[in-house]
């Protein structure tokens, strides 16, 4: 039996630690959404709009995250 | 690779987003810009054909121009910018809008199948558009000083806090804003690309590079998630259009608001 040898690159561990943080924001996010519609059902629309732009400022960690996954490659 | 002959699998990278000229020669003419040539041309003829014969009791085609019109107006301008001045606004991101739909759904039409904005440069573009616009628009509201007063003072702040909070807003309001802007749109494209590169490729090694009839099962499972990953990307990229433009309108918004 050999050792296993895994090869690639340890910045991609590092993403998958950095995408922890915002897939808990925007599941809470959700959460709060779906929270929100179910006691009160005639705001799902405007809960919606402003659940979008939470996510888009809350999903952007995990996109720094992969941007700088590539930066620190070599 | 040469078929029957065992190759290592070479995963998509960085490098799979370097596609050929066209036209040999031709070095700037790539899929990405005949794409979004393509887009442009697509959205003035819709709506010149929509408001040509513009009548009261709307045809198709203008009805559905109105529509498409009215989404960003409503949900997006007159939401984010205040129903005081958003009008100037709408044509810019009406634009904006359908111009990074489109492109960002092209990635999903067959023999296209390229986000124009997995390049990084036409996010960076769109991105300091919306940065100058929203400074600019600022700047003419309240003056050079009173705009940087209005983006980093928020009010009802003790002032033994201001020291730490001048500096904080003004990366966060002024130098951020445009690069998260433009990093979100590219990243979720490229990563949506790179996903789905990896799982069709894979597959493809898995069936028929391997010849192992076990392997081939697995690949064409493999494409079968590729499948349900590319309508997962189809939401992403409507998603991302939007996403876009209301926060463009969100800046536009907090930059010509009163101090309360």
């Amino acid at each position: 039996m050999t050792a296993l040898d895994i090869t690639g690159n340890i910045a991609v561990l590092g993403y998958g630690l950095a995408a922890i943080g915002p897939g808990v924001g925007v599941g809470l996010i959700f959460a709060a959404v779906i929270n929100g519609t179910a006691r009160q059902p005639e705001a799902q629309s405007k809960l919606q709009s402003i659940a979008w732009i939470g996510f888009g400022v809350t999903e952007v960690l995990a996109i720094i995250g992969i941007a700088l996954a590539f930066v620190f490659r070599s | 690779m040469i078929a029957g002959v065992p190759t290592e699998f070479t995963p998509p990278g960085p490098d799979s987003f370097d596609l050929p000229p066209i036209i040999d020669g031709v070095d700037w003419f790539t899929k990405p810009v005949l794409v979004s040539a393509l887009t442009v041309v697509v959205i003035v003829w819709f709506y010149w054909a929509a408001s040509r014969k513009s009548a009261i009791v709307p045809s198709r085609l203008q009805f559905a121009g109105e529509l498409g019109y009215n989404f960003v107006r409503n949900s997006m301008a007159r939401d984010a910018i205040g129903s005081a001045e958003y009008m100037k606004y709408v044509p810019y991101l009406c634009g904006l809008f359908y111009f990074i739909l489109l492109n960002n759904v092209a990635a999903t039409i067959p023999l296209v199948q390229f986000p124009t904005f997995s390049h990084i440069g036409w996010a960076y573009v769109a991105a300091i558009m919306t940065w100058v616009i929203y400074n600019a628009v600022g700047i003419k509201k309240h003056g050079l000083w009173g705009y940087f007063k209005h983006q980093t003072m928020p009010p009802g702040v003790p002032g033994w806090l201001l020291p730490l909070m001048i500096p904080i807003e003004f990366i966060s309001n002024i130098l951020v804003r445009p690069i998260s802007l433009s990093l979100r749109l590219f990243a979720n494209m490229f990563a949506g690309h790179i996903l789905l590169l990896v799982f069709v490729l894979g597959g493809e090694y898995l069936v028929f590079e391997t010849g192992n009839i076990a392997l081939a099962g697995v690949g064409v499972v493999t494409w079968l998630m590729g499948l349900a990953i590319a309508g997962l990307e189809l939401f992403v990229q409507c998603i991302q259009a939007y996403i876009f433009v209301v926060l463009t309108a969100q800046y536009i918004g907090s930059a010509i608001a009163e101090d309360h």
